[in-house]
């Protein structure tokens, strides 16, 4: 078993926005009671023990902790990359320059559309003019600038103005993913899928792009795996090189896992009760899938499951109610007629035209540290954790 | 074949460093180094260390590699410009030329 890579640390479900294509969990209110600052702390530290490299500040908005610049120094002090990945509501200037000085490695800026009208009413909060600002500010202070752009019926045919807009904003890069149907954005599947129209011409506006900005922007598209023959890699296997440890506490191997893990008749994994190292060598939820020593056929005779490792567990779980079974994304899935589906209705010319989103619900934190406890809500984008390990050459 | 294409990428004038995204650490837990950016993790060994520690933008690949080869015996001819070409098109170095 290899060491860990990457630790999503997802630090409050409290956010401003309420994306619909939000992969937080519905039952937000079971992560209440959020882990405090001594004990992340010790998390990050027996993260780097453990060998984790990389260290992902996520959430909800992450800048709802009022400690997310102690949290982000401890980090630093342990030599871990940090990552931030924000809404950019809460990037005061003032902010922003202790972040910097406490050694922050780089912030993703999440990113609805390009127009204000479209934006806000995507993420449910008026919030486009404050992304502007955080986008300058990040370049100001000298970070480079990722932005992450969800893609989804509502924004999909807006990439090439989203793409215009990041030019302007000098982002180094930009990562267009199409929605990954966790959580919120499961509930919301069916108006958020795109039609394949909609994808051919996103793809041609990422190609030409590509092509015309050269170095200028890296661009990354994923494209989304119900219009795939294959499932993607989903974490490189389940807990193989990255884990995720949520707000209160719970350790999961995928960033979406959380009704998986409930619904399995075995202990969470917990931080509070348990060591990372122990976690991630002996958890049975961390056991589970680990290896191919699980899978059923078509997977345990198939030579790509070595490339895909079976898909995603918990693609398999929303929607067959068995996380054990082959990804229905792949075609030869015994349960591929249910992907088979949604994107026929996707295309379905008769389609009904705007039916209605879930906007995530809201989270009111109960902590003595949300003094002004506001209501809040919860977004975020799915979180792009997959490292290649590339061996070095030289 | 494609390191053919990559050899394109970068020439013996170019300057390379990490894009501003990459830093290189060295990991105590794995006694490895690697280079470290928001999605990915390049595992590298010493002499990959080595090069990256030198490309700041001011030595050409030829310095660099005329430097390595002083410290080591088994960096060849065209190590340094496989291996920035590699990174450059995997986004981690940025070259500029002249
Ligand atoms: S299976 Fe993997 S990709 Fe899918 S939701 Fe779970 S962690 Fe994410
Ligand atoms: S059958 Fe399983 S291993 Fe084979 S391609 Fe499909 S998901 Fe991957």
């Amino acid at each position: 078993m290899d060491k860990p890579y990457g630790l999503l640390a997802e630090l409050t479900y409290a956010c401003p926005l309420q994306c619909a294509y939000c992969s937080n969990p519905l039952e937000l209110d079971a992560y209440r009671d959020e882990l405090s600052t001594e004990e992340w702390q010790r998390v990050f530290t027996e993260a780097a023990e453990l060998g984790v490299l990389q260290l992902h500040l996520s959430g909800g908005e992450p800048l709802q902790r009022h400690d997310i610049v102690d949290l982000v120094q401890c980090a630093t002090d342990l030599g871990l990359y940090t990552n931030l990945i924000t809404s950019g509501l809460g990037l005061s200037t003032r902010r922003a320059e202790q972040l910097r000085e406490a050694g922050l490695d780089h912030v993703q800026l999440s990113i609805q559309a390009d127009e204000r009208d479209l934006s806000d009413k995507i993420a449910g909060t008026i919030s486009f003019e404050r992304k502007q600002v955080a986008a300058r500010l990040v370049k100001q202070l000298g970070w480079p600038l990722t932005l992450n752009v969800v893609l989804h019926r509502e924004n999909i045919d807006r990439i090439g103005g989203i793409l215009d807009m990041a030019v302007a904003m000098e982002a180094d890069r930009i990562e267009l993913a199409n929605t990954q149907y966790a959580g919120w954005a499961g509930h919301n599947r069916d108006e958020l899928l795109p039609s394949r129209d909609q994808l051919e011409r996103a793809e041609a506006v990422v190609r030409e792009a590509r092509e015309r900005l050269g170095d200028k922007m890296e661009i990354i598209y994923v494209i989304p795996d119900y219009y795939s023959k294959y499932p993607k890699p989903c974490m490189d296997g389940w807990a193989s090189r990255q884990f995720t440890v949520v707000p209160n506490g719970e350790a999961l191997p995928c960033p979406a896992a959380h009704e998986l893990a409930r619904a399995l008749d075995i202990p969470p994994a917990n931080v509070r009760e348990h060591p990372l190292e122990w976690i991630w060598e002996e958890a049975p939820l961390f056991q589970q899938y680990r290896g191919d020593a699980w899978m059923p056929d078509p997977c345990r005779s198939c030579d790509r499951k070595e490339i895909d490792f079976g898909g995603c567990r918990c693609q398999a779980f929303a929607l067959t109610g068995d996380a054990a079974r082959t990804d229905p994304v792949c075609h030869l899935s015994p349960d591929h007629g249910l992907v088979e589906a949604a994107v026929e209705a996707a295309n379905d010319p008769m389609r009904p035209q705007d039916g209605s989103l879930t906007p995530r619900s809201k989270v009111i934190r109960t902590k003595k540290r949300a003094t002004a406890a506001t209501q809040e809500r919860m977004a975020r984008t799915p979180v792009p954790l997959s490292p290649t390990v590339l061996k070095g050459k030289a | 074949m494609r390191l053919t294409s990559l050899m394109q990428i970068t020439d013996e004038d170019a300057r390379p460093r990490l894009a501003p995204h990459v830093r290189l650490a060295f990991n105590a837990a794995r006694g490895e180094y690697a280079l470290l950016s928001p999605e990915t993790v390049w595992v590298i060994n010493a002499t990959g260390a080595a090069i990256v520690e030198l490309c700041d933008a001011q030595r050409t690949v030829a310095e660099i590699s005329a430097e390595l080869r002083g410290r080591y015996d088994q960096v060849a001819e065209n190590d340094v410009r496989s291996f920035v070409a590699l990174l450059v098109t995997k986004h981690g170095m940025e070259v500029h030329h002249g």
